[in-house]
Protein backbone atom coordinates (compact mmCIF):
# COMPACT_ATOMS: atom_id res chain seq x y z
CA UNK A 1 0.00 0.00 0.00
CA UNK A 2 1.02 3.58 -1.06
CA UNK A 3 0.26 6.91 0.11
CA UNK A 4 0.30 10.17 -0.36
CA UNK A 5 0.63 13.40 1.56
CA UNK A 6 0.26 16.56 -0.28
CA UNK A 7 1.03 19.95 1.72
CA UNK A 8 1.21 23.47 1.01
CA UNK A 9 3.61 25.73 3.41
CA UNK A 10 1.88 28.78 4.06
CA UNK A 11 2.07 32.11 6.23
CA UNK A 12 0.54 32.53 9.94
CA UNK A 13 -2.36 34.34 8.90
CA UNK A 14 -2.23 36.38 12.17
CA UNK A 15 0.69 38.37 10.12
CA UNK A 16 0.60 42.06 8.60
CA UNK A 17 0.05 41.26 4.42
CA UNK A 18 1.31 43.24 2.15
CA UNK A 19 1.28 43.56 -1.71
CA UNK A 20 4.55 42.31 -3.13
CA UNK A 21 6.03 44.74 -6.13
CA UNK A 22 4.12 43.16 -8.88
CA UNK A 23 0.89 43.23 -6.97
CA UNK A 24 -0.17 39.46 -7.86
CA UNK A 25 0.83 37.88 -4.33
CA UNK A 26 2.08 39.06 -1.09
CA UNK A 27 5.53 40.08 0.19
CA UNK A 28 7.17 37.50 2.30
CA UNK A 29 9.26 39.26 3.80
CA UNK A 30 7.19 39.45 7.11
CA UNK A 31 5.63 36.61 7.32
CA UNK A 32 5.88 33.49 9.32
CA UNK A 33 5.18 30.48 7.23
CA UNK A 34 3.67 26.85 8.62
CA UNK A 35 1.99 24.25 7.39
CA UNK A 36 -1.71 24.52 5.85
CA UNK A 37 -3.67 23.32 8.71
CA UNK A 38 -5.91 21.09 6.75
CA UNK A 39 -2.81 19.47 5.14
CA UNK A 40 -2.13 18.67 9.20
CA UNK A 41 -5.54 16.92 9.34
CA UNK A 42 -3.90 15.22 5.82
CA UNK A 43 -0.44 13.93 7.68
CA UNK A 44 -2.33 12.83 10.93
CA UNK A 45 -4.57 10.72 8.91
CA UNK A 46 -2.50 8.98 6.36
CA UNK A 47 -0.13 8.53 9.67
CA UNK A 48 -2.86 6.97 12.06
CA UNK A 49 -3.94 4.56 8.48
CA UNK A 50 -0.08 3.48 8.58
CA UNK A 51 -0.56 2.61 12.47
CA UNK A 52 -3.54 0.45 11.68
CA UNK A 53 -2.61 -1.71 9.25
CA UNK A 54 1.09 -2.31 10.99
CA UNK A 55 3.05 0.41 9.24
CA UNK A 56 2.97 -1.51 6.14
CA UNK A 57 2.04 1.13 4.13
CA UNK A 58 4.98 3.48 3.29
CA UNK A 59 4.16 7.14 3.29
CA UNK A 60 5.03 10.06 1.21
CA UNK A 61 4.70 13.50 1.47
CA UNK A 62 5.09 16.17 -1.20
CA UNK A 63 5.04 20.26 -1.01
CA UNK A 64 6.08 22.43 -4.20
CA UNK A 65 7.84 25.48 -3.30
CA UNK A 66 10.87 27.42 -2.78
CA UNK A 67 13.63 25.96 -0.82
CA UNK A 68 11.81 27.24 2.73
CA UNK A 69 9.12 24.77 2.52
CA UNK A 70 11.75 21.36 3.27
CA UNK A 71 10.87 22.71 6.55
CA UNK A 72 7.10 21.67 6.34
CA UNK A 73 8.15 18.83 4.93
CA UNK A 74 10.24 17.62 7.62
CA UNK A 75 7.89 18.09 10.15
CA UNK A 76 5.32 15.91 7.95
CA UNK A 77 7.99 13.69 8.66
CA UNK A 78 8.60 13.99 12.37
CA UNK A 79 4.85 13.27 12.07
CA UNK A 80 5.20 10.07 10.71
CA UNK A 81 6.09 10.64 7.16
CA UNK A 82 8.09 7.71 5.73
CA UNK A 83 9.97 9.87 2.76
CA UNK A 84 9.59 13.09 1.30
CA UNK A 85 9.21 14.85 -2.42
CA UNK A 86 10.61 18.30 -2.66
CA UNK A 87 9.42 19.80 -6.39
CA UNK A 88 11.22 22.47 -5.77
CA UNK A 89 9.86 25.95 -7.21
CA UNK A 90 10.45 29.23 -6.49
CA UNK A 91 7.33 30.31 -8.84
CA UNK A 92 4.80 28.05 -7.35
CA UNK A 93 3.03 31.23 -5.45
CA UNK A 94 2.64 32.50 -9.20
CA UNK A 95 1.52 29.06 -10.92
CA UNK A 96 -2.54 28.50 -10.71
CA UNK A 97 -4.45 25.31 -9.38
CA UNK A 98 -4.31 23.68 -12.38
CA UNK A 99 -0.58 23.84 -12.85
CA UNK A 100 -0.24 22.85 -9.33
CA UNK A 101 -2.19 20.05 -9.54
CA UNK A 102 -0.61 19.38 -13.02
CA UNK A 103 2.58 18.99 -11.03
CA UNK A 104 1.57 16.90 -8.50
CA UNK A 105 -0.59 14.18 -10.43
CA UNK A 106 3.05 14.36 -12.88
CA UNK A 107 4.79 12.97 -10.02
CA UNK A 108 1.91 10.44 -8.98
CA UNK A 109 1.45 9.34 -12.22
CA UNK A 110 4.48 6.81 -12.03
CA UNK A 111 3.97 5.83 -8.01
CA UNK A 112 0.99 4.25 -8.00
CA UNK A 113 -0.20 5.71 -5.18
CA UNK A 114 -3.42 4.10 -3.39
CA UNK A 115 -4.49 6.60 -1.53
CA UNK A 116 -4.10 10.34 -2.10
CA UNK A 117 -4.61 13.16 0.76
CA UNK A 118 -4.51 16.68 0.34
CA UNK A 119 -6.46 19.28 2.22
CA UNK A 120 -9.34 20.54 1.31
CA UNK A 121 -8.05 24.04 0.89
CA UNK A 122 -5.25 26.57 1.91
CA UNK A 123 -5.54 29.29 3.99
CA UNK A 124 -3.60 31.97 1.83
CA UNK A 125 -5.28 31.00 -1.76
CA UNK A 126 -8.16 28.53 -0.31
CA UNK A 127 -9.25 27.59 -4.03
CA UNK A 128 -9.91 24.05 -2.78
CA UNK A 129 -9.36 22.98 -6.31
CA UNK A 130 -5.47 21.37 -6.46
CA UNK A 131 -7.05 18.18 -4.36
CA UNK A 132 -10.02 17.76 -6.71
CA UNK A 133 -8.09 18.76 -9.87
CA UNK A 134 -5.07 16.27 -9.03
CA UNK A 135 -7.73 13.22 -8.99
CA UNK A 136 -9.56 14.37 -11.94
CA UNK A 137 -6.10 14.30 -13.72
CA UNK A 138 -4.87 11.08 -12.60
CA UNK A 139 -9.08 9.74 -13.14
CA UNK A 140 -9.76 8.66 -9.82
CA UNK A 141 -12.42 8.96 -7.29
CA UNK A 142 -12.34 11.49 -4.73
CA UNK A 143 -14.52 12.51 -1.89
CA UNK A 144 -14.01 16.21 -0.73
CA UNK A 145 -13.81 18.08 2.62
CA UNK A 146 -13.53 14.58 4.79
CA UNK A 147 -14.17 14.87 8.33
CA UNK A 148 -14.47 11.19 8.86
CA UNK A 149 -12.37 8.39 7.65
CA UNK A 150 -12.49 4.68 8.21
CA UNK A 151 -11.19 1.42 6.55
CA UNK A 152 -12.46 -2.35 6.15
CA UNK A 153 -11.79 -5.35 3.52
CA UNK A 154 -10.06 -3.28 1.65
CA UNK A 155 -12.86 -0.26 1.22
CA UNK A 156 -12.65 3.20 2.51
CA UNK A 157 -15.37 4.84 4.48
CA UNK A 158 -15.58 8.81 4.20
CA UNK A 159 -18.06 10.79 5.43
CA UNK A 160 -18.35 14.42 3.58
CA UNK A 161 -19.05 17.43 5.55
CA UNK A 162 -22.00 19.26 4.03
CA UNK A 163 -24.19 22.17 4.84
CA UNK A 164 -25.31 23.52 8.91
CA UNK A 165 -23.96 20.25 10.50
CA UNK A 166 -25.04 17.30 8.42
CA UNK A 167 -22.65 14.35 6.83
CA UNK A 168 -22.81 12.57 3.96
CA UNK A 169 -21.78 8.92 4.21
CA UNK A 170 -19.77 7.15 1.09
CA UNK A 171 -17.73 4.12 0.27
CA UNK A 172 -15.18 3.96 -1.74
CA UNK A 173 -12.12 2.08 -3.41
CA UNK A 174 -8.32 2.69 -3.92
CA UNK A 175 -7.05 4.30 -5.68
CA UNK A 176 -8.49 7.35 -4.58
CA UNK A 177 -8.30 11.01 -3.58
CA UNK A 178 -9.70 12.32 -0.18
CA UNK A 179 -9.40 16.05 0.61
CA UNK A 180 -9.53 16.64 4.33
CA UNK A 181 -11.19 19.12 6.64
CA UNK A 182 -10.53 20.62 10.14
CA UNK A 183 -12.04 17.82 12.22
CA UNK A 184 -11.25 14.94 11.52
CA UNK A 185 -8.65 14.45 13.84
CA UNK A 186 -6.34 16.13 16.39
CA UNK A 187 -2.88 16.64 14.49
CA UNK A 188 -0.27 15.00 16.48
CA UNK A 189 3.15 17.03 17.99
CA UNK A 190 6.16 15.82 16.28
CA UNK A 191 8.18 14.37 19.60
CA UNK A 192 11.51 15.05 20.14
CA UNK A 193 13.00 11.57 19.58
CA UNK A 194 10.69 11.34 16.33
CA UNK A 195 11.98 15.03 15.29
CA UNK A 196 15.38 13.40 15.81
CA UNK A 197 14.59 9.88 13.59
CA UNK A 198 13.08 12.34 10.84
CA UNK A 199 16.39 13.77 10.17
CA UNK A 200 17.70 10.43 8.43
CA UNK A 201 14.12 10.51 6.60
CA UNK A 202 15.07 10.90 2.55
CA UNK A 203 14.14 13.82 0.59
CA UNK A 204 14.26 13.44 -3.12
CA UNK A 205 13.87 16.88 -5.00
CA UNK A 206 12.27 17.16 -8.57
CA UNK A 207 11.90 20.10 -10.86
CA UNK A 208 8.52 21.36 -12.05
CA UNK A 209 9.55 20.48 -15.86
CA UNK A 210 10.96 16.93 -14.52
CA UNK A 211 7.20 16.14 -13.38
CA UNK A 212 5.18 18.16 -16.00
CA UNK A 213 4.63 21.82 -15.32
CA UNK A 214 1.19 22.50 -17.19
CA UNK A 215 0.05 25.94 -18.69
CA UNK A 216 -1.15 28.18 -17.01
CA UNK A 217 -5.55 28.85 -16.85
CA UNK A 218 -5.86 31.58 -15.13
CA UNK A 219 -3.69 34.69 -13.99
CA UNK A 220 -3.86 37.14 -10.89
CA UNK A 221 -3.56 40.75 -10.82
CA UNK A 222 -4.39 43.28 -8.14
CA UNK A 223 -3.33 41.66 -5.10
CA UNK A 224 -4.71 44.09 -2.19
CA UNK A 225 -6.06 44.64 1.41
CA UNK A 226 -9.70 43.81 1.56
CA UNK A 227 -11.53 47.51 1.54
CA UNK A 228 -12.88 47.56 5.18
CA UNK A 229 -16.22 48.51 6.07
CA UNK A 230 -15.96 51.09 8.62
CA UNK A 231 -19.16 51.86 9.78
CA UNK A 232 -18.89 50.35 13.19
CA UNK A 233 -17.91 52.37 16.46
CA UNK A 234 -13.69 51.47 16.84
CA UNK A 235 -12.58 51.35 20.51
CA UNK A 236 -9.08 50.83 22.05
CA UNK A 237 -7.22 51.76 24.60
CA UNK A 238 -7.22 50.97 28.84
CA UNK A 239 -8.89 48.08 29.47
CA UNK A 240 -11.29 49.34 32.36
CA UNK A 241 -11.74 52.22 30.69
CA UNK A 242 -13.12 49.80 27.86
CA UNK A 243 -15.20 47.70 29.66
CA UNK A 244 -16.39 50.88 31.57
CA UNK A 245 -17.67 52.23 27.88
CA UNK A 246 -18.97 49.05 26.27
CA UNK A 247 -20.91 48.35 29.56
CA UNK A 248 -22.48 51.96 28.96
CA UNK A 249 -23.05 50.80 25.57
CA UNK A 250 -24.69 47.65 26.11
CA UNK A 251 -26.75 49.13 29.42
CA UNK A 252 -27.97 51.37 26.50
CA UNK A 253 -29.57 48.69 24.75
CA UNK A 254 -30.74 47.23 28.25
CA UNK A 255 -34.47 46.23 27.05
CA UNK A 256 -33.10 44.67 24.21
CA UNK A 257 -30.76 41.88 25.21
CA UNK A 258 -32.29 40.41 28.67
CA UNK A 259 -29.94 40.08 31.25
CA UNK A 260 -29.50 38.30 34.16
CA UNK A 261 -30.88 34.71 33.66
CA UNK A 262 -28.57 31.40 33.60
CA UNK A 263 -27.05 30.27 30.64
CA UNK B 1 -22.60 36.61 -22.39
CA UNK B 2 -24.48 32.74 -21.41
CA UNK B 3 -24.46 32.08 -18.31
CA UNK B 4 -25.22 28.56 -17.50
CA UNK B 5 -26.20 28.02 -13.51
CA UNK B 6 -25.94 25.13 -11.46
CA UNK B 7 -28.85 24.89 -9.11
CA UNK B 8 -28.63 22.29 -5.70
CA UNK B 9 -30.75 20.56 -3.47
CA UNK B 10 -29.79 19.64 -0.37
CA UNK B 11 -32.15 17.41 1.62
CA UNK B 12 -35.00 17.67 -0.61
CA UNK B 13 -35.39 20.95 -0.74
CA UNK B 14 -33.73 23.37 -3.46
CA UNK B 15 -30.95 25.46 -1.33
CA UNK B 16 -32.46 29.16 -1.00
CA UNK B 17 -28.85 30.65 -2.26
CA UNK B 18 -29.36 29.15 -5.59
CA UNK B 19 -31.33 32.65 -5.89
CA UNK B 20 -27.93 34.10 -6.18
CA UNK B 21 -27.11 32.53 -8.74
CA UNK B 22 -29.85 35.25 -10.72
CA UNK B 23 -28.45 37.65 -9.00
CA UNK B 24 -24.91 37.15 -10.51
CA UNK B 25 -26.46 36.80 -13.97
CA UNK B 26 -28.31 39.73 -13.68
CA UNK B 27 -25.10 42.10 -12.04
CA UNK B 28 -23.34 40.51 -15.39
CA UNK B 29 -25.61 41.17 -17.85
CA UNK B 30 -25.81 37.08 -18.53
CA UNK B 31 -28.39 35.76 -20.59
CA UNK B 32 -29.65 32.87 -18.07
CA UNK B 33 -30.12 29.02 -17.91
CA UNK B 34 -30.28 26.37 -15.18
CA UNK B 35 -28.93 22.70 -14.59
CA UNK B 36 -30.37 21.39 -11.51
CA UNK B 37 -30.43 18.00 -10.13
CA UNK B 38 -33.26 18.49 -7.75
CA UNK B 39 -36.89 17.76 -6.20
CA UNK B 40 -39.57 17.97 -9.06
CA UNK B 41 -41.78 19.77 -6.95
CA UNK B 42 -39.09 23.05 -6.06
CA UNK B 43 -37.97 24.43 -9.33
CA UNK B 44 -36.85 28.40 -8.97
CA UNK B 45 -39.47 30.50 -11.48
CA UNK B 46 -37.20 32.15 -14.35
CA UNK B 47 -37.71 32.72 -17.67
CA UNK B 48 -35.04 30.42 -19.37
CA UNK B 49 -34.10 26.89 -19.91
CA UNK B 50 -34.12 24.45 -17.21
CA UNK B 51 -32.46 21.60 -17.44
CA UNK B 52 -33.40 19.19 -15.11
CA UNK B 53 -32.94 15.36 -13.73
CA UNK B 54 -34.53 13.97 -10.61
CA UNK B 55 -32.46 13.80 -7.56
CA UNK B 56 -34.58 10.38 -6.19
CA UNK B 57 -32.84 8.83 -9.77
CA UNK B 58 -29.49 10.50 -9.65
CA UNK B 59 -29.41 11.28 -5.76
CA UNK B 60 -28.92 14.36 -4.23
CA UNK B 61 -25.10 14.22 -4.54
CA UNK B 62 -23.06 11.50 -6.63
CA UNK B 63 -19.79 13.60 -8.32
CA UNK B 64 -19.32 11.21 -10.98
CA UNK B 65 -22.83 11.06 -12.10
CA UNK B 66 -23.50 14.68 -11.49
CA UNK B 67 -20.58 15.73 -13.99
CA UNK B 68 -21.78 13.41 -16.65
CA UNK B 69 -25.73 15.37 -16.54
CA UNK B 70 -24.13 18.97 -16.05
CA UNK B 71 -21.81 18.19 -19.02
CA UNK B 72 -24.96 17.59 -21.68
CA UNK B 73 -26.06 20.96 -20.43
CA UNK B 74 -22.93 22.90 -21.06
CA UNK B 75 -22.97 20.72 -24.18
CA UNK B 76 -25.82 22.00 -25.09
CA UNK B 77 -25.77 25.70 -24.06
CA UNK B 78 -21.64 25.96 -24.94
CA UNK B 79 -21.98 29.41 -22.14
CA UNK B 80 -19.04 31.76 -21.66
CA UNK B 81 -19.47 30.81 -17.49
CA UNK B 82 -20.42 27.79 -15.78
CA UNK B 83 -21.79 29.24 -12.03
CA UNK B 84 -22.05 27.06 -9.22
CA UNK B 85 -22.30 28.12 -5.54
CA UNK B 86 -19.13 27.55 -3.00
CA UNK B 87 -20.96 25.03 -0.97
CA UNK B 88 -19.87 21.72 -0.25
CA UNK B 89 -21.84 20.94 -4.10
CA UNK B 90 -19.84 23.28 -6.15
CA UNK B 91 -16.53 23.16 -4.42
CA UNK B 92 -16.49 19.29 -5.02
CA UNK B 93 -18.11 19.60 -8.72
CA UNK B 94 -17.02 22.97 -9.82
CA UNK B 95 -13.25 21.27 -10.23
CA UNK B 96 -14.44 18.52 -11.94
CA UNK B 97 -16.06 20.48 -14.75
CA UNK B 98 -13.42 22.64 -15.24
CA UNK B 99 -11.14 20.06 -15.83
CA UNK B 100 -13.97 18.14 -18.15
CA UNK B 101 -14.18 21.26 -20.55
CA UNK B 102 -10.27 22.29 -19.88
CA UNK B 103 -11.23 25.69 -18.97
CA UNK B 104 -10.09 27.68 -15.87
CA UNK B 105 -11.92 27.71 -12.65
CA UNK B 106 -12.41 30.44 -10.51
CA UNK B 107 -13.70 29.80 -6.68
CA UNK B 108 -15.24 32.47 -3.79
CA UNK B 109 -16.04 35.03 -6.60
CA UNK B 110 -17.03 38.42 -4.29
CA UNK B 111 -17.60 40.50 -7.58
CA UNK B 112 -16.84 41.23 -11.22
CA UNK B 113 -13.83 43.87 -11.50
CA UNK B 114 -11.13 45.20 -13.97
CA UNK B 115 -12.06 41.81 -16.69
CA UNK B 116 -11.96 39.50 -14.02
CA UNK B 117 -13.40 38.40 -10.46
CA UNK B 118 -12.62 39.77 -6.99
CA UNK B 119 -11.26 36.45 -4.75
CA UNK B 120 -11.07 37.00 -0.86
CA UNK B 121 -7.46 35.41 0.42
CA UNK B 122 -5.76 34.87 3.46
CA UNK B 123 -8.45 34.46 5.35
CA UNK B 124 -10.25 37.50 4.34
CA UNK B 125 -7.65 40.13 4.82
CA UNK B 126 -6.78 40.18 1.34
CA UNK B 127 -8.36 40.31 -2.43
CA UNK B 128 -7.07 39.83 -5.47
CA UNK B 129 -8.39 39.41 -9.08
CA UNK B 130 -8.28 36.40 -10.89
CA UNK B 131 -8.72 36.50 -14.64
CA UNK B 132 -9.54 33.43 -16.76
CA UNK B 133 -7.09 32.80 -19.67
CA UNK B 134 -9.52 30.30 -21.03
CA UNK B 135 -12.66 31.27 -23.40
CA UNK B 136 -14.98 30.13 -20.63
CA UNK B 137 -14.91 29.61 -17.11
CA UNK B 138 -16.49 27.85 -14.12
CA UNK B 139 -17.04 30.11 -11.14
CA UNK B 140 -18.08 29.33 -7.57
CA UNK B 141 -19.64 32.29 -5.94
CA UNK B 142 -18.91 33.28 -2.56
CA UNK B 143 -22.51 33.46 -0.19
CA UNK B 144 -24.07 36.08 -0.01
CA UNK B 145 -21.84 38.08 -2.42
CA UNK B 146 -24.47 38.46 -5.18
CA UNK B 147 -28.42 39.77 -3.88
CA UNK B 148 -31.01 37.80 -5.07
CA UNK B 149 -32.87 39.63 -7.60
CA UNK B 150 -37.01 38.65 -8.05
CA UNK B 151 -37.27 36.33 -10.92
CA UNK B 152 -40.36 35.42 -12.18
CA UNK B 153 -41.65 33.55 -14.88
CA UNK B 154 -41.50 29.44 -16.08
CA UNK B 155 -39.06 27.50 -17.17
CA UNK B 156 -38.66 25.65 -20.34
CA UNK B 157 -37.81 21.73 -19.12
CA UNK B 158 -35.49 19.83 -20.82
CA UNK B 159 -34.73 16.52 -19.21
CA UNK B 160 -31.47 15.01 -18.81
CA UNK B 161 -30.88 11.62 -18.71
CA UNK B 162 -26.98 9.81 -17.96
CA UNK B 163 -25.49 6.52 -17.01
CA UNK B 164 -25.08 6.17 -13.13
CA UNK B 165 -22.30 4.05 -12.65
CA UNK B 166 -19.71 5.63 -10.11
CA UNK B 167 -17.08 4.80 -8.25
CA UNK B 168 -18.41 6.11 -4.99
CA UNK B 169 -20.58 4.28 -2.80
CA UNK B 170 -23.21 6.87 -1.21
CA UNK B 171 -24.46 5.50 2.30
CA UNK B 172 -27.07 8.58 3.24
CA UNK B 173 -26.35 11.43 5.63
CA UNK B 174 -26.93 11.90 8.84
CA UNK B 175 -28.77 15.17 10.31
CA UNK B 176 -26.33 17.92 12.82
CA UNK B 177 -26.09 16.59 16.45
CA UNK B 178 -28.98 18.18 18.49
CA UNK B 179 -27.90 20.00 21.92
CA UNK B 180 -27.87 23.21 22.19
CA UNK B 181 -30.15 25.71 20.54
CA UNK B 182 -29.03 28.87 19.91
CA UNK B 183 -31.69 30.15 17.61
CA UNK B 184 -33.70 31.20 20.35
CA UNK B 185 -31.03 32.80 22.83
CA UNK B 186 -31.21 37.21 22.71
CA UNK B 187 -27.66 37.15 23.22
CA UNK B 188 -24.82 35.07 22.38
CA UNK B 189 -21.47 34.80 23.48
CA UNK B 190 -18.81 33.24 21.45
CA UNK B 191 -15.50 31.76 21.61
CA UNK B 192 -12.52 31.76 18.64
CA UNK B 193 -9.03 30.51 18.67
CA UNK B 194 -8.36 33.63 20.08
CA UNK B 195 -9.58 32.58 23.39
CA UNK B 196 -6.27 30.53 23.13
CA UNK B 197 -7.09 27.45 25.61
CA UNK B 198 -10.20 25.50 27.45
CA UNK B 199 -9.64 27.92 30.40
CA UNK B 200 -9.90 30.44 28.88
CA UNK B 201 -13.61 29.45 27.33
CA UNK B 202 -15.00 30.13 31.15
CA UNK B 203 -14.13 33.73 30.57
CA UNK B 204 -16.78 33.79 27.53
CA UNK B 205 -19.35 31.48 29.56
CA UNK B 206 -19.09 34.33 32.58
CA UNK B 207 -19.40 37.22 30.17
CA UNK B 208 -22.76 35.33 28.13
CA UNK B 209 -23.76 34.84 32.00
CA UNK B 210 -24.19 38.17 32.59
CA UNK B 211 -25.87 38.97 29.77
CA UNK B 212 -28.35 35.99 30.07
CA UNK B 213 -27.54 34.25 26.94
CA UNK B 214 -26.04 31.04 25.42
CA UNK B 215 -22.69 30.23 24.59
CA UNK B 216 -21.21 29.80 20.72
CA UNK B 217 -17.93 29.61 19.17
CA UNK B 218 -16.34 29.54 16.10
CA UNK B 219 -15.10 25.76 14.24
CA UNK B 220 -11.57 25.57 15.58
CA UNK B 221 -12.80 25.62 19.46
CA UNK B 222 -15.43 22.34 18.82
CA UNK B 223 -12.83 21.00 16.91
CA UNK B 224 -10.36 21.34 20.22
CA UNK B 225 -13.18 19.45 21.77
CA UNK B 226 -13.29 22.79 24.09
CA UNK B 227 -17.56 23.24 23.63
CA UNK B 228 -19.81 20.68 22.10
CA UNK B 229 -20.44 20.65 18.58
CA UNK B 230 -23.90 21.95 18.40
CA UNK B 231 -22.38 25.41 19.71
CA UNK B 232 -21.09 25.85 17.06
CA UNK B 233 -21.94 29.09 14.29
CA UNK B 234 -21.32 29.35 10.69
CA UNK B 235 -21.76 27.52 7.29
CA UNK B 236 -21.15 23.96 8.70
CA UNK B 237 -22.88 24.53 12.42
CA UNK B 238 -25.90 26.36 13.37
CA UNK B 239 -27.08 29.92 12.13
CA UNK B 240 -28.30 32.73 14.70
CA UNK B 241 -30.19 36.12 14.61
CA UNK B 242 -29.62 37.19 18.79
CA UNK B 243 -30.18 41.01 19.10
CA UNK B 244 -26.62 41.00 20.61
CA UNK B 245 -23.35 38.47 18.88
CA UNK B 246 -19.92 38.96 21.22
CA UNK B 247 -17.57 37.48 18.73
CA UNK B 248 -14.53 37.12 21.35
CA UNK B 249 -10.98 36.25 19.53
CA UNK B 250 -12.69 34.99 16.22
CA UNK B 251 -11.24 36.81 13.52
CA UNK B 252 -14.82 36.71 11.04
CA UNK B 253 -13.78 34.18 8.24
CA UNK B 254 -16.49 34.07 5.66
CA UNK B 255 -17.83 30.52 7.18
CA UNK B 256 -18.44 32.05 10.26
CA UNK B 257 -19.83 35.34 9.14
CA UNK B 258 -22.42 33.19 7.05
CA UNK B 259 -23.81 32.00 10.80
CA UNK B 260 -24.09 35.39 13.07
CA UNK B 261 -23.98 38.30 10.37
CA UNK B 262 -27.52 38.56 10.65
CA UNK B 263 -27.45 39.68 14.41
CA UNK B 264 -29.20 42.46 15.90
CA UNK B 265 -26.11 44.34 17.30
CA UNK B 266 -22.24 42.95 16.88
CA UNK B 267 -19.43 43.21 19.50
CA UNK B 268 -15.96 41.99 18.80
CA UNK B 269 -12.88 41.54 21.11
CA UNK B 270 -9.78 40.69 18.90
CA UNK B 271 -6.06 42.13 19.43
CA UNK B 272 -5.98 42.12 15.61
CA UNK B 273 -7.33 45.50 14.63
CA UNK B 274 -7.20 44.10 10.74
CA UNK B 275 -9.37 41.05 11.40
CA UNK B 276 -12.15 40.67 9.01
CA UNK B 277 -14.59 40.71 11.87
CA UNK B 278 -14.41 44.39 11.66
CA UNK B 279 -16.82 44.71 8.26
CA UNK B 280 -20.10 43.25 9.85
CA UNK B 281 -18.83 44.46 14.15
CA UNK B 282 -21.04 47.69 15.38
CA UNK B 283 -18.07 47.65 17.90
CA UNK B 284 -14.96 46.63 17.85
CA UNK B 285 -13.13 46.38 20.56
CA UNK B 286 -8.85 45.99 19.92
CA UNK B 287 -8.00 44.14 22.99
CA UNK B 288 -6.73 41.04 24.90
CA UNK B 289 -9.84 38.79 25.58
CA UNK B 290 -8.00 37.86 28.88
CA UNK B 291 -8.25 40.85 30.53
CA UNK B 292 -10.93 42.37 28.97
CA UNK B 293 -13.37 39.87 29.09
CA UNK B 294 -13.59 39.71 32.96
CA UNK B 295 -13.30 43.72 33.28
CA UNK B 296 -16.32 43.98 31.31
CA UNK B 297 -18.02 40.84 33.30
CA UNK B 298 -17.69 42.81 36.53
CA UNK B 299 -19.14 46.26 35.21
CA UNK B 300 -22.30 44.46 33.85
CA UNK B 301 -22.57 42.39 37.13
CA UNK B 302 -22.04 45.35 39.25
CA UNK B 303 -25.14 47.49 36.75
CA UNK B 304 -27.62 44.60 37.18
C1 LIG C 1 -16.18 24.35 4.31
C2 LIG C 1 -15.84 25.08 5.54
C3 LIG C 1 -16.80 25.22 6.52
C4 LIG C 1 -16.51 25.93 7.67
N1 LIG C 1 -17.49 26.09 8.61
C5 LIG C 1 -17.24 26.88 9.67
C6 LIG C 1 -18.28 27.16 10.63
O1 LIG C 1 -19.40 26.68 10.53
N2 LIG C 1 -17.97 27.97 11.65
C7 LIG C 1 -16.74 28.54 11.81
O2 LIG C 1 -16.55 29.29 12.78
N3 LIG C 1 -15.75 28.27 10.94
C8 LIG C 1 -15.98 27.46 9.89
N4 LIG C 1 -14.96 27.19 9.02
C9 LIG C 1 -13.58 27.58 9.38
C10 LIG C 1 -13.26 29.00 9.02
O3 LIG C 1 -12.76 29.07 7.70
C11 LIG C 1 -12.17 29.55 9.95
O4 LIG C 1 -11.04 28.70 9.91
C12 LIG C 1 -12.63 29.68 11.41
O5 LIG C 1 -13.89 30.34 11.47
C13 LIG C 1 -11.61 30.46 12.19
O6 LIG C 1 -11.98 30.51 13.55
P1 LIG C 1 -11.47 31.66 14.51
O7 LIG C 1 -11.88 32.98 13.97
O8 LIG C 1 -11.90 31.30 15.87
O9 LIG C 1 -9.88 31.46 14.45
P2 LIG C 1 -8.76 32.35 13.74
O10 LIG C 1 -9.11 32.64 12.34
O11 LIG C 1 -7.49 31.68 14.05
O12 LIG C 1 -8.84 33.74 14.52
C14 LIG C 1 -8.46 33.91 15.85
C15 LIG C 1 -8.61 35.39 16.15
O13 LIG C 1 -8.34 35.61 17.53
C16 LIG C 1 -7.59 36.81 17.67
N5 LIG C 1 -6.88 36.72 18.94
C17 LIG C 1 -5.79 35.97 19.24
N6 LIG C 1 -5.45 36.12 20.53
C18 LIG C 1 -6.36 36.98 21.08
C19 LIG C 1 -6.54 37.51 22.39
N7 LIG C 1 -5.74 37.18 23.41
N8 LIG C 1 -7.57 38.36 22.58
C20 LIG C 1 -8.39 38.70 21.56
N9 LIG C 1 -8.26 38.23 20.31
C21 LIG C 1 -7.26 37.36 20.07
C22 LIG C 1 -6.70 36.83 16.45
O14 LIG C 1 -6.31 38.17 16.16
C23 LIG C 1 -7.63 36.27 15.37
O15 LIG C 1 -8.36 37.29 14.72
C24 LIG C 1 -15.22 26.48 7.86
C25 LIG C 1 -14.27 26.33 6.86
C26 LIG C 1 -14.57 25.65 5.72
C27 LIG C 1 -13.52 25.53 4.64
N1 LIG D 1 2.23 24.09 -3.35
C1 LIG D 1 1.60 22.97 -2.94
N2 LIG D 1 2.32 21.87 -2.60
C2 LIG D 1 1.70 20.75 -2.18
N3 LIG D 1 0.36 20.65 -2.03
C3 LIG D 1 -0.39 21.71 -2.34
C4 LIG D 1 0.17 22.93 -2.81
N4 LIG D 1 -0.83 23.81 -3.04
C5 LIG D 1 -1.98 23.18 -2.71
N5 LIG D 1 -1.74 21.91 -2.28
C6 LIG D 1 -2.69 20.91 -1.78
O1 LIG D 1 -3.99 21.22 -2.28
C7 LIG D 1 -4.89 21.53 -1.21
C8 LIG D 1 -5.89 22.57 -1.67
O2 LIG D 1 -5.24 23.78 -1.98
P1 LIG D 1 -5.98 25.00 -2.72
O3 LIG D 1 -6.55 24.47 -3.98
O4 LIG D 1 -4.90 26.02 -2.93
O5 LIG D 1 -7.03 25.50 -1.78
C9 LIG D 1 -3.98 21.94 -0.07
O6 LIG D 1 -4.63 21.75 1.18
C10 LIG D 1 -2.79 21.01 -0.26
O7 LIG D 1 -3.05 19.71 0.26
Amino acid sequence: MNILVCVKQVPDMAGRFSPNAAGTWYDEAALVFRMNERDENAVEEAVRFKEQLGGTPEVTVLSIGPGRVVETIRKALAMGCDRGVHIDDPLASERDPWQIASMIAGHARGCRYDIIFTGMQSDDRGSAQVGVLTAEMLCVSCVTGVVGFGWQDGAATADRELEGGRRGMTRLKPPMLLTCQQGLNSPRYPTLPNIMKSRKKEISVLLPDEVGLGEPLSSVTGFRHHERQTAGLFLEGDVDDLAGRVATLLDAKRGIFRRGGAV
Amino acid sequence: MKALLVGECRDGRLAGEVAELFGFAAVSGAEASLVLVGNPDGVPAFGGRLYFADAREYGEYNPDVHKRLVMQAVERECPDVVVFLQSSYGWDLAPRLAAAMNVAQVSGVTGIDDGGYAVDSCNGKMRRTVKPLTSSAVLTLQPGAFPAPAEQGVPELIRLDADRSSGIEFLGSSQPETGADLSRASAIVSAGRGVGSEKHVDLVRGLAEALGGEVGASRPVIDAGWLERSRQVGSSGQTVSPALYVACGISGSIQHLAGMKGAGYILAVNTDRDAPIGDVADVFVVADLVQFLPALTARLRVGQ
